[in-house]
């Protein structure tokens, strides 16, 4: 079979000549030194084996089932009005040629919400959102009122005919501004501030005295922008009400489907068991399909109103312009070291700016999320760090960005600085790490923060990644080109991150505590279903779950059946984000299958007529230790657990685990970057970009392989190309994919990746988890790289996104000038 | 608003609907003949989610109204495969994890199934400019073009004879 039309001259997109030099070759894989450790044979697939994934061919043939592609009789269409200002009071709003309109059932205002109390709900951070105004409008794009209609086409058509009269008002944009309350962003807030909290972590006295006694001491402020996650599919809801038998379901793109059904029924006051919320497949989260936003309250008051399931899907621009945003952290970092390099302090000021609201996800303690990891990799007597939240007009802010909690601001915040010491006292990049790392010996670890790391060797994967690259002659190579008056950089970050949320003493999302959960039931033909309390966006659940399981109990991987996102069938759980669900729900597996095998066990021994102190666990089997082929297998013994079970045991083979992790978990990695700088345009090519990843032990390296890469483009993306910008007016300016830019295949780079392996000594298989380590590894070391290929001539620090912009203004100030 | 009857033929069979004259063919394709493995993923033409062959060629079904497709030929990605067999395309995919979330996949295969038409033996610069007008945010597309690759490679390896 041949598809080429050999009449036709092969002519490609020569129109796109291409503008930079596209990567070449597809990525490498790194081979791992330390062995995947593998246990089961293939037709098994437990632990390490690259299985396929379960998923894959629905997906394939265009079978999934997304949000927007839900039916229902009678279905309505919802669109939303939004404001066209950042502040405004709201006079009137007329919705009466709109209700003339034919098909258009009715619209919800502010007001009506306000009748049944629903026009504000809690954020996940305990604060407050409008859910529509009854006032004022607050952020460019809010909210204001929805229209109901029979198609979506005319609810679009009905938006365009509501009058709303505005009382346009000063807003406030730039945090710094805020701070000096001039302009009050939440009027029905007690306290007249825009001020939302201060916080504080370490030892700020000990530090000073750290800093007083310091031969170095750098320092640097950096902004880490407002990005926003755009995953592929927006946000939608179908709200299904049923008034006969009141039960409502909520077919919705959520990352924690449990944790917004207790929200809905404490917000409504419907009863809990009446609240079924279902999340199909998800077209990507990264974080943004956590929160709970205005469109999907109206969405179920809508049929909860009108007795009909309502449909809401986001516009792209609506995506863009209104739902939560990550980052938008202003930083001031100073680091110390003594005479000899070794790093002795760090000492952080910081301002977050939430828009309107704080909208973060993060567990109630941490209001400044895990930022306190800060320290990072790196062996300091002493760390303070000092954070104030302020609100001002744009949307609401603090949510992922394919980030545990924060950790990718703190990650940037010490690769930058720890790189600018290095320069500063002229020591190569890698060797000043290597000298100021915590020690493989050290581990557990106590930060001067208070974090207990779990388990690491930083050294390890620096120099596998330094071999990978080929890092001296990379050095040898930066010097003749320097010579040359070329400029190339090479770009280190050796990250830690802190995922795996958490131990339920101190993790909660508004006080429900954060483990997970894994529901097993065995058939009797030897085959299975599993639930889980979180929910796949992409991640590969379906597969990576079957396979603890099947390393568990030796069941095929292919026979068993994962299911999550329906909350009338899986166990309770907080949901997938911050990198939890294999340090949580994974975990939770393994421990609901031990106990399935545990009590196969009593069921073999029945069957063998032995004691089961004289059966030893073999792949797939219990076995007389001595005399192995006196053995059941895993599905004989099913198969005897509902037809012959012993008499003094219930019969089935099931269990659940809600899994409490003991602490969290400490994934790290070293990634190193090399760079080629454009001297005449700025433009900066990313010539290789190795990333070795310490994950723990490995579940599937076919997706662990996936989740890297996406995470280093995600990298990418904030490093060199995305930011939500405003005008002083707070009009969004990147309310379009057409403004916001996701990197495209051209511009993600040939990713090389690879393993050390470290397992977390308290994760039953070991694991740590890894969907975000190289969203938060891969832009300082970008950033590093850039910098590095432009010290010599003064520059000290550029911030990111690196545009082309930003470094040709850098290397024209530096009097560059080809 | 004007109707219009249309005939479309779509993975081979045609369909006489009467449209909206502004329906856009992504809708038609999802809401008229509830084929929703064509995605939308944007309201700017960027994301290519939507991404179908009308009449041989790729298009971005949100930015063309299903009147204009009127005694045209729409291929999906629920004709891809064929006879129960994935395609080449979806075979790689699926081999090389070209997919995570899925929601880019149909329009990604589309991009790179009309690729292959023209160009059966791609350099990996000309398989990053062809899928560069769809946008993916799991896989960092290194991935996909392996998976392409793959596919290439499998369409353009001499068919096995008969026994």
């Amino acid at each position: 079979m041949n598809y080429h039309d050999p009449s036709k001259p092969k002519q490609f997109d020569d129109r796109f000549e291409s503008k930079h030099a596209v990567p070449e070759g597809a990525s490498k894989t790194i081979p791992t030194s330390q062995e995947i450790r593998i246990t089961t044979p293939a037709e098994i697939s437990g632990m390490g084996h690259r299985m396929k994934r379960k998923e894959d061919p629905r997906f394939l043939q265009g079978r999934g089932n997304y949000i927007d592609d839900i039916k229902l009789p009678n279905m309505l269409h919802m669109d939303i009005v939004r404001s066209p200002y950042a502040h405004a009071r709201i006079r009137n709003i007329d919705a009466s040629a709109a209700l003339e309109m034919a098909g258009v059932v009715a619209v919800v205002t502010g007001k009506d919400l306000e009748a049944h109390n629903l026009h504000w709900m809690p954020t996940l951070m305990s604060d407050t959102q409008m859910v529509l105004p009854t006032e004022k409008v607050i952020y460019y794009a809010q909210e204001i009122c929805a229209v109901i209609a029979t198609d979506r086409y005319i609810a679009a058509d009905a938006v365009e005919k509501i009058v709303v009269d505005y009382e346009p008002l000063d807003p406030v944009i730039d945090p710094f501004e805020a701070l000096e309350d001039k302009v009050i962003v939440r009027e029905d807030k007690e306290l007249k501030t825009n001020r939302i909290w201060h916080w504080e972590a370490g030892d700020a006295e000990g530090t000073d005295q750290v800093f007083a006694n310091a031969a170095h001491v750098v320092k640097q402020y950096m902004h880490i922008p407002r990005i926003h996650v755009a995953s592929i599919e927006t946000c939608g809801m179908v709200a299904n009400y049923n008034s006969a038998t009141e039960k409502m379901q909520l077919y919705m793109t959520t990352q924690a489907p449990h944790a917004i059904r207790t929200v809905f029924a404490l917000v409504t006051g419907l009863p809990e068991q009446k609240i079924q919320v279902i999340s199909p497949d998800i077209g990507g989260g990264f974080g943004g399909k956590v929160p709970v936003y205005p469109g999907y309250v109206v969405c179920a008051v809508a049929s909860l109103l009108l007795g009909k399931p309502v449909k809401w899907i986001e516009d792209r621009s609506e995506n863009l312009q209104a739902d939560s945003f990550a980052r938008d952290y202003h930083l001031e970092g100073e680091l110390a070291a003594d005479a000899d390099g070794k790093l002795l302090g760090l000492r952080v000021r910081g301002l977050a700016d939430h828009g309107c609201t704080d909208a973060q996800a993060n567990p109630s303690k941490f209001p400044a999320g895990m930022f306190s990891i800060c320290t990072g990799s790196y062996d300091l007597q002493a760390a303070h760090i000092s954070m104030d939240a302020v609100y001002t007009n744009k949307p609401p802010g603090g949510i992922a960005y394919r980030c545990s909690f924060r950790v990718t601001e703190a990650v940037q915040l010490i690769e930058r600085l720890t790189n600018i010491m290095a320069h500063e006292l002229g020591q190569d990049a890698a060797e000043f790490r290597m000298q100021n790392f915590i020690q493989p010996t050290q581990f557990p670890y106590k930060s001067p923060t208070g974090w207990e790391y779990d388990s690491g060797n930083y050294p390890a994967a620096l120099q596998k990644a330094m071999d990978a690259i080929g890092y001296q002659e990379l050095r040898k190579e930066q010097a003749e080109k320097r010579a040359r008056g070329e400029l190339m950089g090479i770009g280190i970050s050796s990250f830690t991150e802190v995922v795996g949320a958490g131990p339920s003493q101190d993790f909660d999302i508004l006080g429900i505590k954060m483990f997970d959960s894994a529901e097993i039931r065995i058939h009797p033909t030897g085959k299975a279903i599993a639930r889980f309390g979180t929910k796949s966006q992409g991640q590969g659940h379906e597969t990576t779950y079957a396979q603890i399981i099947a390393e568990e109990l030796g069941l095929p991987a292919a026979d068993i059946e994962v299911e999550e996102g329906d909350t009338d069938t899986a166990p309770y759980g907080l949901g997938t984000y911050a990198s939890r669900s294999t340090p949580t729900a994974g975990a939770a597996a393994a421990m609901a299958a031990r106990k399935i095998r545990a009590k196969a066990r009593k069921i073999a021994a029945y069957l063998l007529e032995v004691s089961e102190d004289d059966l030893e666990w073999d792949v797939n089997k219990w076995q007389v230790k001595g005399s192995p082929e006196q053995a059941k297998t895993i599905q004989e013994i099913a198969f005897a657990a509902y037809t012959n079970h012993p008499p003094e045991l219930e019969a089935g083979l099931e269990a659940t685990d809600y899994y409490n992790p003991p602490n969290l978990t400490f994934p790290f990695g070293s990634y190193i970057c090399v760079v080629d700088i454009d001297k005449g345009t700025g433009q900066v090519s990313i010539r290789r970009f190795v990333a070795i990843d310490d994950c723990g032990n490995i579940i599937n390296p076919l997706v662990v392989e996936g989740q890297v890469h996406g995470g280093l483009t995600m990298g990418l993306a904030p490093a060199m190309y995305e930011e939500m910008r405003y005008d002083e007016y707070g009009q969004c300016l990147t309310g379009t994919l057409s403004d916001y830019l996701l990197p495209t295949a051209v511009e993600s780079p040939k990713w090389e990746t690879g393993h050390t392996i470290t397992p977390s000594p308290h994760h039953p298989i070991g694991a740590k988890g890894v969907g975000e380590s190289p969203t938060v590894g891969a832009p300082p070391a970008i950033a590093n790289a850039v910098v590095d290929a432009l010290w010599h001539l003064g520059v000290r620090h550029i911030e990111i996104p690196i545009t082309p912009e930003r470094v040709w203004k850098a290397l024209r100030e530096a009097g560059v000038n080809d | 608003m004007s109707m219009h009857e249309i005939t479309v033929t779509v993975n081979q069979a045609p369909f006489t609907r009467e449209v909206e004259a502004r329906t856009l063919l992504v809708h038609f394709l999802r809401e008229e003949l509830g084929l929703t493995g064509t995605h939308i993923g944007c309201d700017t033409t960027n994301c290519g989610a939507c991404t179908v062959i009308l009449n041989g060629r790729t298009v971005k079904s949100c930015t063309v109204f299903a009147v204009q497709a009127n005694g045209g030929e729409v291929e999906t990605i629920e004709g891809v495969a064929q006879n129960g067999q994935l395609h080449p395309l979806q075979e790689g995919f699926w081999e090389k994890h070209g997919l995570q979330c899925g929601f880019c996949t149909p329009g990604m295969i589309m991009s790179a199934k009309y690729l292959l038409a023209r160009n059966p033996d791609p350099t990996e610069e000309e398989i990053r400019w062809a899928i560069s007008g769809n946008l993916c945010r799991c896989t960092g597309y290194n991935k996909i073009v392996e998976a392409v690759q793959y596919a290439a490679e499998k369409l353009n390896a001499p068919e096995e004879m008969p026994a």
